[in-house]
């Protein structure tokens, strides 16, 4: 009893925070090729409503996943268009993504709230799943597994190829790379359309895995947590995935706090917890001024090529 | 023996204009295989201009560029290094959170995994004698080992000529013989060194030939080891310099300003702690604080104006008051003034005007601001005032801080300080980017405050400036001052080595040993 308790916690935690991930890993790419983007929530929510329109026309969930990451991208284009050609400035900009997305997904939504999809079917056969244990290895939708790899593909990427150890230096020194021969803004165009792919991914699996049917808002904040996790994970890829967990946690104590009537405090306490978390952890990092030396130097700063 | 062989890179009639200015006027240079020469000229005389011709980066407007006897046309910088033609910035474009050896791979046009970069990089540090470390994090190095990686960057290409564009200025006495063994290797291996300095002395000591430009002509093409600084120096600002004019057999007041025991903790990752400095000056005494960059200047310049408070009221002494919990403000008012090193967003606001920024630092002494409001009229001719009588080439009091070049605001902000009349006056870098001319009418103005009763106190990472200036000196290393020397007294090995301090490299501190000994 208590075993299995504690894996369908275990499982509910990977699940949870999975959209966290891919969001935060596509925002750490973002970021370290020095870029703000604060529209995360915004891209989220266009991802989620467009990868259900098109599950739910197709009745294919990997089409709809795709959508749900062009659509994530092409969002992410306008911010990047304002911030990179015209170098409008970068805060606001993402804030008035997020609150674009915000109002676009619901006009978009407007037709298909009450409506369920068919979701993912399970990529591993069945009986590998039945076993409680081997659930928590085998019993995920396959975007948790997508979740899992871009993370450590991130890690390459940035680590061990020489198109991460560019997009760090044009994060680091955007004036130099410049100098020395760089496409700073092609480079952060990239970046940002990744971000916006992943974000738009993330926003789907809320829509098309956690309740397979669409919701206004119903990415919940996610997203903003996705920011602060990047903050929070150092801007290092491995840290971020243990924190996107601790993050998990967190949430999964919500859910069955409620579900299970445990109840010396309210559920509403426990649905603010990761909200009250990210703030407090942001405020320790930044008071612990550790930040200065791990952050992009040039994050958020825009960048005109005078010649 | 130079005939056999075609130059390496020959000059003619290089031509370039840009609106209003003929940058380059029929500048020819000649430069022979192995040969270490020297391109002088001040700020504005065209150097820069020529060298960017020469990378690249700037296409001639007119004239010829051969290449080892063909006429060439160097389409970018990559086509420069295609032909083995290597720079070295006087800034340099690293990355700081990145290590060594990835900013070396970054600069690199050629795709080779970093694994057999590391072995190449190792190589060309072993044939140079150079030492460094391809795996540190670039913001854990010294200045002088941050240039070694653009030498290294430079030195991979296997260069025919290498330009190095005013290495100099960040380096201390010992770094600087370093790099001057390394060229020299260089050059014994066939590599043609160009050399852009306004340092005389270096020129002297390094470079067989030299070409001087002003305003953008060639003046003279010279052997510098048979002309004496003086008439270089003379060539290349067009005129006789005026030598500072110190009175003679000055005599120092009493103490004016000191500082007893001022420690203060470091703030921030790349802050320096301040450890118990102590000095005192007297009045018409200049006082001179020497040092490589980022050892406690700038704390120790901040602690002193009043930015920053001292732990302790009694630690910094004016004319016998306790000023150490006072504001910069209030330090003014006491008369105390102090010019930070960064001109341009630190001691001036670029996008006020020139009258607005007087009023920023002497509406106290000046009395310009009456119950709250500011006197227009009085400021903006205290702002015509210093830019009178320090000839700032501005149109007027009007004019934005910012669309001054750095020399002319920089004496703007000195004479906005000296016409106040300060008791103490705390400058940093005091001519840092500005041109001959202008930079002795700085240092003279300062001799002239001091010779009226002020005491000075200098702080520079130009040795001859302090030198030339100051009537006692003391060495900042790793937020210590050493004790005060009397300038005529100390050598400038002796102030090099308390420069190196501890952190210095290895041959400093066995330099230092062998010192200790012979005295």
């Amino acid at each position: 009893m208590t075993l299995d308790l504690i894996i369908s916690a275990l499982v509910t935690v990977v699940g949870i925070s999975t959209p966290i991930l891919l969001a935060a890993t596509g925002e750490l790419v973002v970021e370290k090729s020095g870029v703000l983007n604060l529209g995360v929530e915004g891209m989220m929510l266009i991802g989620a409503v467009t990868g259900f329109a098109v599950t739910f026309t197709t009745f294919n969930p990997y089409l709809g996943v795709l959508a749900a990451a062009a659509a994530g991208a092409a969002s992410s284009m306008v911010f990047a268009v304002l911030v990179l050609t015209f170098g409008a400035n970068q805060v606001a900009t993402g804030l008035a993504l997020a609150i674009l997305g915000i109002g676009l997904s619901t006009l978009i939504g407007a037709g298909f709230v009450g409506i369920i999809v068919i979701p993912f079917s399970s990529i591993f056969p069945d009986f590998l799943a039945r076993d409680p244990i081997w659930r928590l290895v085998f019993g995920h939708s396959p975007l948790v597994y997508f979740a899992l790899f871009m993370v450590f593909a991130t890690y390459w990427f940035l680590n061990s190829t020489r198109a991460g150890l560019v997009l760090r230096a044009v994060g680091e020194n955007d004036a130099s790379a410049h100098s020395i021969g760089y496409s700073v803004i092609g480079i952060r165009y990239a970046a940002i359309g990744f971000g916006g792919a992943m974000a738009g991914v993330a926003g789907s699996y809320f829509s098309m895995v956690i309740t397979p049917m669409w919701a206004e808002q119903m990415t919940a904040g996610r997203g903003w947590i996705a920011l602060a996790l990047v903050v929070f994970a150092g801007w290092k890829p491995i840290r971020l995935w243990l924190g996107a967990y601790f993050f998990g946690i967190l949430m999964t104590l919500e859910l069955y706090a409620k579900a299970s009537g445990f109840s010396f405090l309210p559920s509403q306490f426990w649905a603010s917890m990761p909200y009250l978390m990210a703030i407090f952890v942001l405020a320790v990092i930044s008071a612990r001024e550790r930040t200065g030396s791990e952050a992009p130097a040039c994050l958020g700063k825009p960048f005109m090529p005078t010649d | 023996m130079a005939n056999l062989e075609p130059l390496r890179l020959e000059l003619k009639g290089i031509t370039k204009r840009f609106p209003g200015v003929l940058a380059n006027d029929h500048v020819s240079v000649q430069i022979g295989a192995g040969e270490i020469h020297a391109l002088l000229g001040e700020n504005g005389a065209g150097k820069s201009t020529l060298v960017k011709m020469i990378y690249g980066i700037m296409q001639p407007d007119a004239g010829e560029i051969i290449w080892n006897g063909e006429a060439m046309r160097i389409a970018s910088p990559k086509a420069a290094r295609k032909l083995g033609i290597g720079m070295v910035f006087q800034h340099f474009s690293l990355f700081d959170a990145l290590t060594v050896l990835e900013n070396i791979a970054l600069g690199l046009d050629a795709k080779i995994s970093q694994r057999d970069l590391e072995v190449e990089i190792r190589r060309v540090l072993d044939q140079y004698g150079l030492n460094l470390d391809p795996q540190r994090v670039v913001s854990t190095l010294s200045v002088g080992e941050r240039q070694r990686i653009e030498i290294v960057r430079a030195l991979l290409l296997n260069p025919k000529l290498l330009i190095m564009d005013e290495p100099t200025s960040v380096l201390t006495p010992q770094e600087v013989e370093q790099l001057f063994e390394t060229l020299r290797k260089l050059a014994a291996t066939g590599c043609s060194i160009l050399y852009i300095s306004h340092k005389l002395h270096e020129i002297v000591a390094l470079c067989e030939t030299a070409t001087i430009l002003r305003g953008g002509k060639v003046v003279t093409t010279c052997d510098p080891r048979t002309k004496t600084s003086r008439a270089m120096a003379e060539l290349m600002i067009g005129g006789s310099l005026k030598e500072i004019a110190k009175g003679e057999g000055r005599s120092f007041g009493a103490a004016k300003f000191e500082v007893r025991n001022l420690s203060m903790a470091k703030r921030g990752d790349f802050g320096m702690a301040l450890e118990k400095i102590s000095f005192a000056v007297r009045a018409g005494e200049i006082f001179g604080i020497a040092g490589v960059a980022g050892n406690g200047q700038n704390e120790l310049l901040e602690v002193l104006g009043g930015e920053f408070l001292a732990p302790d009221a009694s630690a910094i002494r004016l004319n016998g008051a306790d000023i150490g919990q006072l504001g910069p403000s209030a330090r003014r008012m006491a008369g105390l003034c102090a010019v930070p090193e960064e001109r341009n967003g630190h001691a001036a606001v670029g996008e006020f005007n020139l009258t607005d920024n007087v009023v920023l630092t002497a509406r106290q002494r000046r009395g310009f601001v009456l119950r709250g409001f500011v006197d227009g009229r009085k400021s903006s001719a205290f702002a015509s005032l210093v830019i009178s009588t320090f000839k700032v080439k501005a149109q007027g009091p009007r004019d934005l801080a910012g669309s001054l070049s750095g020399g002319n605001l920089q004496k703007f902000i000195m004479g906005r300080e000296i016409l106040q009349a300060p008791d103490v006056l705390i400058v940093s870098q005091p001519t840092w980017g500005v041109d001959a001319g202008a930079a002795s009418a700085i240092r003279q103005a300062l001799v002239d405050l001091a010779a009226r009763g002020s005491a000075i106190v200098v702080i520079s990472q130009d040795l001859d400036e302090l030198l030339e200036l100051s009537d006692s000196l003391a060495v900042i290393n790793l937020g210590h001052l050493s004790d005060m020397m009397k300038v005529g007294e100390i050598s400038i090995d002796e102030i090099g080595l308390l420069m190196g301090g501890v952190h210095g490299s290895a041959q400093a501190q066995v330099l230092e040993a062998q010192h200790a000994h012979s005295l």
